[in-house]
Parts: C-alpha cells; structure tokens; sequence
C-alpha cells in the first residue's frame, strides 16, 4: 500500500509540473525579452546538462573524453542525431579496449 | 508525404534507443533496491523522467517521507515546468485542453530537444509519435535491465551511458554555429553547471541545472535579444 502511495506521489508530482505550464500559456507571449528568453532556454537547459556530466557518463573519463569528441565534431558537420549518438557511444566503447594498450 | 504521427514515430527512434539504455540501468538499480521488475516498469511509465525515478527508488528504499518524496520531484523535475512554458509557445491552433493535458505527460528532456528544433508549429499528433516510441523504448528498457541486468558485460553497458548526452550536443552544436546567441548561451550554461559542480556542490544537480539555464538564457535574452517576431513560425508540422 505505502509503495503504491509513493508511486502515485511521484507521479502526480512530476505530471503537473508539466501539464500546469503547458495547459495554462494560451496565448503567444509578446515581450521580446520573455520571447528570447524562452528561444535560449532548451540550448541552455540541454548544455548545462551536459557538461560535465558527460564526462562522468560512461564510468572513466577517458572513454568519455574520446565519446564528447566524436560527438563534437560529427555534430559540427550537422550529421543526423542517431548517427551522432551511436558513434559516440561506439567511440567511448572502442576507447575501453584500445586505451589499456597505451596505458 | 508522411503522416505527422509517423514522423513523430520517426524522429522518435533515437530517443527510444537512448532511453533503452538509460532505463536499462535504472531497471537494475530498481531490482538491486528490492522492488518487483514490474513495479519498476510501472515506476517508468507513469513517471517517465530519469534522474527523478532514480532518486525515488532511493527514497522508497530508504523509507523516506512522502513529503520528501514530493519535494524532491518537485526539485529534479521543476525544468520540466520551464520546457513546457517554451513549448506551449510552439503548438498549433488544434491543441485544445485534453491534448495539451495528454501531450503534458511527455515532456521529457530529449522529446523537448526533439520537439523544439522542429521547423514551425507542433501538432498533437506528431507529438503523440515522438511521446509514444519514446515511452516504449523507456518502459522495455526498464523491464530487460529489471530481468536481465547482469547478462551484458559492463564495458558495453558503460559506453551506452554516454548515448543520451550525445545526443544533446549533436541539438546544441548546429544552430550554435549560425548563431552567436546561441553560442554564447550554451557556453556561459556550461561554465555555470562547472561551477556549480565544482565549487558549489551543495547545490543539488536539479537545482544546479534549473538555476545555470537561468542565468545562460536570461544573459542571452539582455544581450542577444531575438529579432521581431522571435522564431519563425511557419508550416505545421
């Protein structure tokens, strides 16, 4: 009974705090500064997200450090988003079997 | 001419992956505290927010209060109320009361990304696409690691935890290249989540994300302000 309680208040939690917003701007909003603040916040939100998480993503920031990098410079030539993150992936996973070889 | 709800499917494909292998480890960490894998898949489909369940199930393992419980969602998950205030400024004539409270539950990190950097104004239908793949991939995740989460050796399961991130940068970095606003948002964004990860680290990382998007975008509105009408909104999609 307490799990389904924790559960349901959980849930409920984190629902309305993104149906209340969505559900309640109607209308388009004018301000110019509230505007651009708005066109900021996903690259923002995203980015500091990011970093340094990523760093810590993959459990050594080696491996971690080869996956950003893929990940920059396949982004910076506008390659489709599942290539982007699948590349990274198998670049930190390669880095994992290759680096101990240097090491 | 694809329909809006496959396209959404579509462009919900790497998202459901990612989610793959995040749930995948929150599958493991769900049975590793003592709850059934079936409950752990509840857990992700009516909450579907990572670092939110992840933080839960510690606090149901640990026994905690509800009032914990809820404020600690509340916390974690208050930029989903910033997402969807940025979202509502893009959905099309057709979004009415009981779509917009469907769509709600779906806003997530990566759907936003996703949703965002769409051309033009969303429909519910494309939304309803991007929601429902994405759910699926969150929720199998979530059963496979609860079942079988020792079968896969750790080196693959570690280098899938960098695939969401990924992703991110790969949102981020074009239209940082076309814009100086957006540029200067996304670096000075990254310099305050450094600096609260590393000099002020009792600022919890919900809070540390919320309060550096802030700062980035409120920098970035002042000096960078968007031209006319801000985006441009022009064909559904």
């Amino acid at each position: 009974m307490t799990l389904v309680i924790y559960i349901a208040v959980m849930a409920g939690v984190t629902y309305f705090i993104r149906m209340i917003p969505f559900a309640a701007f109607r209308r388009q909003i004018k301000s110019r500064f509230f505007r651009s603040f708005l066109y900021y916040v996903p690259f923002a939100v995203l980015t500091a997200m990011t970093v340094p998480a990523i760093f810590y993503s993959t459990g050594s920031m080696t491996t971690a450090a080869f996956g950003t990098a893929v990940a920059v410079v396949l982004a910076y030539f506008d390659m489709p988003l599942i290539v982007v993150a699948l590349a990274a992936s198998a670049a930190a996973y390669a880095a994992g079997f290759v680096i101990p070889f240097f090491a | 001419m694809k329909s809006p709800f496959v396209r959404g499917l579509l462009d919900g494909v790497p998202i459901a992956l990612g989610y793959l292998s995040v749930s995948f480890g929150f599958g493991i960490l769900a049975v590793r505290s003592g709850l059934a894998s079936l409950t752990a898949v509840i857990i992700s489909a009516v909450n579907l927010t990572s670092a939110g369940q992840a933080a839960g199930i510690a606090i149901i393992a640990a026994g905690g209060s509800y009032l914990e419980m809820a404020l600690t969602q509340l916390v974690i998950n208050l930029r989903y109320g910033l997402m969807s205030i940025s979202l509502s400024q893009k959905l099309d004539d057709t979004f009415n009361t009981p779509r917009r409270l469907l769509v709600a539950y779906g806003i997530t990190d990566e759907i936003f990304a996703v949703a965002s950097a769409q051309k033009g104004l969303l429909t519910a239908r494309y939304m309803y696409g991007l929601i429902s793949i994405s759910t699926l991939g969150w929720c199998m995740g979530t059963f496979l690691g609860a079942s079988a989460g020792a079968l896969l050796p750790a080196s693959l399961t570690n280098a899938m935890g960098i695939v969401l991130y990924a992703m991110f940068i790969a949102i981020v970095i074009p239209p940082a290249k076309k814009s100086r606003g957006v540029l200067a948002v996304a670096a000075s964004a990254a310099l305050c989540s450094m600096i609260f990860r590393y000099l002020v680290p009792q600022v919890t990382s919900g809070f540390a994300i919320i309060l550096s998007a802030i700062i980035a975008s409120v920098a970035g509105a002042l000096i960078f302000p968007v031209a006319g009408e801000g985006e441009p909104e022009v064909e559904s999609v």
